[in-house]
């Protein structure tokens, strides 16, 4: 082990905290039902909601690009939020601790696997889209999307990590927490509908809680991009895509800290594990 | 790092838990709302690499705070501890490298995954590569009777069987100092010697390699140790090699006596017999009868004792004289007997 950079132990550790994931979607695959098939209903239920009120046909696709982006924010706030609590409560956590990698390792690594996981219901969510409620996208700036989308993603998880090492601090049912961030998030990023018109009708803190949310601006981009002519957004997308870059930084810089915070305090407290004697 | 022969240096090391008191009390009681647990009271060790060296202690004696310590678990409140020279709070990311642990009944690794997965993530995150740690996997579920079980998940396993699934995750990473915290904790008589010897073998396969091992049995204790500290209270009361504690005893005899009839206000009477330094009881409900084990200032004692279970109501039924084992040094120490204490 001594002979092992720490750059190489970092992505050993990412594949292979990744592995239970992956594994675990193998070989439990209810997830199919609960995580892809079930969300689909309720962006189902809006597309109707917007036909019904003959609302512009872009609308739709507004609808599925923030299905797709939902599902990331699912992840990163019911399993990634949550992670630390949950090896902590297995007893996980203290062998993470005791053990020479960093829990960020871990956490990428959980992170990945997470992310595996919500790209098989975005994927599903963008064929629905597609071919059942024939969106059209525009594809003369993928390489931009996939950017913004890459961008978005890293920011995602690291408010995600973030979020875990203050979960686990306060959370002692922690999905209160969870739900705390669910649903206002629908809501604060403009999930279903254009975030321009979020920003044009609530006070300014609001705005800025809404910011400083990944998704609100990663969003509101890719609308941008795909459904050119049909939004006006906040900003101009390549605006957007620094705002991300800055809230990615800003994230990872956080995470980075509150999870370095978090073990000190948690040594100094000796609360890495439930039983202690 | 100071250059160091030892595996493992403690010296007036303490740990101090702040303990919340129930608000509604507090606000009664007291304006300061917290107050302090001593878990580890200045503790003094020194292991020298290749010992295998064990922790003796009731509940709640420290044993395993101070493994957190030395783990880099837990921070201590004072004094200082070095694991192979490095300093437990300053560099920690050092020690973690070289050292593993095992706690008794500990529920760790992921049921989805099987046994060999399990091992294969652990050792990932100490940076074993792959093959090796395939190899090793394989060698160490060998030895301790798992390979049946290797490509089964570990929701599926037996509580002893995911205790050896542990063992051998502290092993797999081949730790130059090894904790083990209670480590044949609910394990059958033969898995659990199996696991002794693996150790010792280990050991002296490697002799470089440091073993730190609480535990509760005695005769585990006495078997595998080269040193052992017995530890209450958060102080070490003695540490030696089990012999030499043993000697301890040499000028005061050991008695068991057997015998019916007895209560606990008649054991109690014998207890406070002028010259009996240490008293430990069993009953046995088959026959209902009481097995006192006595440690006596002198063998002259012996007539007080009898006397007093007479007086007690009491009927003797067997008397023996024994060599003074691990447990009379404990019972002598601690004041009460191990079992007891397991029993509480």
């Amino acid at each position: 082990m001594r002979s092992i950079s720490p750059v190489r132990l970092f992505f050993k550790t990412v594949h292979a905290r990744a592995v239970p994931r992956m594994i675990g979607m193998k070989r439990e695959p209810s997830w199919i039902f609960l995580e892809i098939l079930v969300p689909l209903v309720n962006t189902t239920a809006f597309v109707y909601l917007y036909r019904a009120l003959h609302a512009p046909e872009a609308y739709v696709g507004f609808v599925i690009l923030g299905s797709v982006l939902s599902a990331y924010w699912m992840n990163v706030v019911w399993a990634m939020a949550m992670q630390l609590h949950w090896e902590k409560k297995e007893g996980m956590l203290q062998l993470y601790v005791l053990s020479p990698s960093s829990l960020m390792a871990i956490l990428v690594g959980m992170s990945y696997g997470g992310i595996v996981m919500a790209s098989w219901r975005a994927a599903l969510t963008l064929i629905v889209g597609l071919l059942l409620f024939n969106v059209h996208f525009a594809t003369d700036q993928l390489p931009l999307v996939f950017l913004v989308f890459g961008v978005t993603l890293i920011a995602l998880y690291g408010l995600g990590m973030t979020l875990s090492s203050l979960f686990i601090r306060w959370g002692r049912e922690p999905w209160h927490l969870a739900l705390a961030f669910h649903e206002p998030a629908f809501f604060l990023t403009g999930m279903n509908f254009p975030l321009s018109a979020l920003f044009a009708s609530v006070p300014g803190v609001i705005s800025l809680i809404s910011a400083l949310l990944p998704i609100s601006f990663g969003l509101d981009a890719l609308r941008q991009l795909l459904l050119p002519g049909t939004i006006v957004g906040v900003f101009p997308p390549m605006t957007e895509l620094w705002l991300i870059a800055g809230l990615a930084v800003l994230f990872l810089t956080t995470s980075y800290i509150s999870l370095k915070f978090m073990e000190r305090q948690a040594r100094v407290e000796g609360t890495l594990a439930l039983r202690l004697s | 790092m100071s250059q160091s022969p030892l595996a493992i240096k403690t010296d007036n090391v303490g740990r101090i838990y702040k303990k919340k008191a129930a608000k509604r009390v507090s606000r009664a009681s007291s304006p300061d709302s917290s107050r302090q647990l001593v878990a580890l009271d200045g503790v003094t060790l020194e292991v020298e690499k290749g010992e295998l060296f064990g922790l003796l202690g009731p509940n709640g004696a420290g044993k395993t705070t101070l493994i957190k310590v030395l783990t880099t678990l837990l921070t201590p409140s004072f004094g200082s501890a070095e694991v192979l020279g490095y300093d437990v709070v300053r560099e920690p990311k050092a020690i973690r490298e070289r050292i593993n642990m095992v706690s008794g009944g500990e529920t760790s690794g992921y049921g989805i995954l099987t046994v060999k997965e399990n091992l294969w993530m652990f050792s990932q995150f100490y940076g074993v590569p792959t093959k090796e740690a395939h190899r090793r996997s394989d060698e160490l579920l060998a030895r301790l009777e798992l390979t049946g079980m290797k490509d089964t998940r570990v929701s599926g396993l037996s509580t002893g069987e995911r205790q050896r699934m542990n063992f051998c995750r502290g092993f797999i990473t081949d730790p130059e100092v090894l904790f083990l915290d209670e480590p044949t904790l609910g394990l059958d008589v033969h898995i659990a010697r199996v696991t002794r010897e693996f150790t010792r073998e280990w050991m002296r396969k490697n002799p470089e390699r440091t073993v730190l091992l609480t535990t509760h049995y005695m005769a585990e204790a006495d078997e595998l140790c080269d040193r052992i500290a017995i530890i209450d209270k958060g102080r070490v009361l003695a540490c030696d090699t089990p012999e030499n504690l043993k000697r301890m005893l040499q000028a005061q005899p050991v008695f068991q006596i057997r015998a019916g009839g007895l209560s606990e206000s008649g054991i109690d009477g014998i207890r406070s017999t002028t010259g009996v330094i240490g008293l430990t009881q069993e009953f046995d409900l088959e026959t209902s009868h009481h097995s006192l084990n006595l440690i006596l200032q002198e063998e002259s004692v012996i007539s007080d004792v009898v006397g007093a279970i007479g007086a007690a109501g009491g009927k003797l039924v067997g008397l023996e004289k024994h060599e003074p084992t691990l447990e009379d040094v404990f019972v002598k120490l601690v004041g009460r007997s191990l079992k007891e204490d397991v029993t509480e």
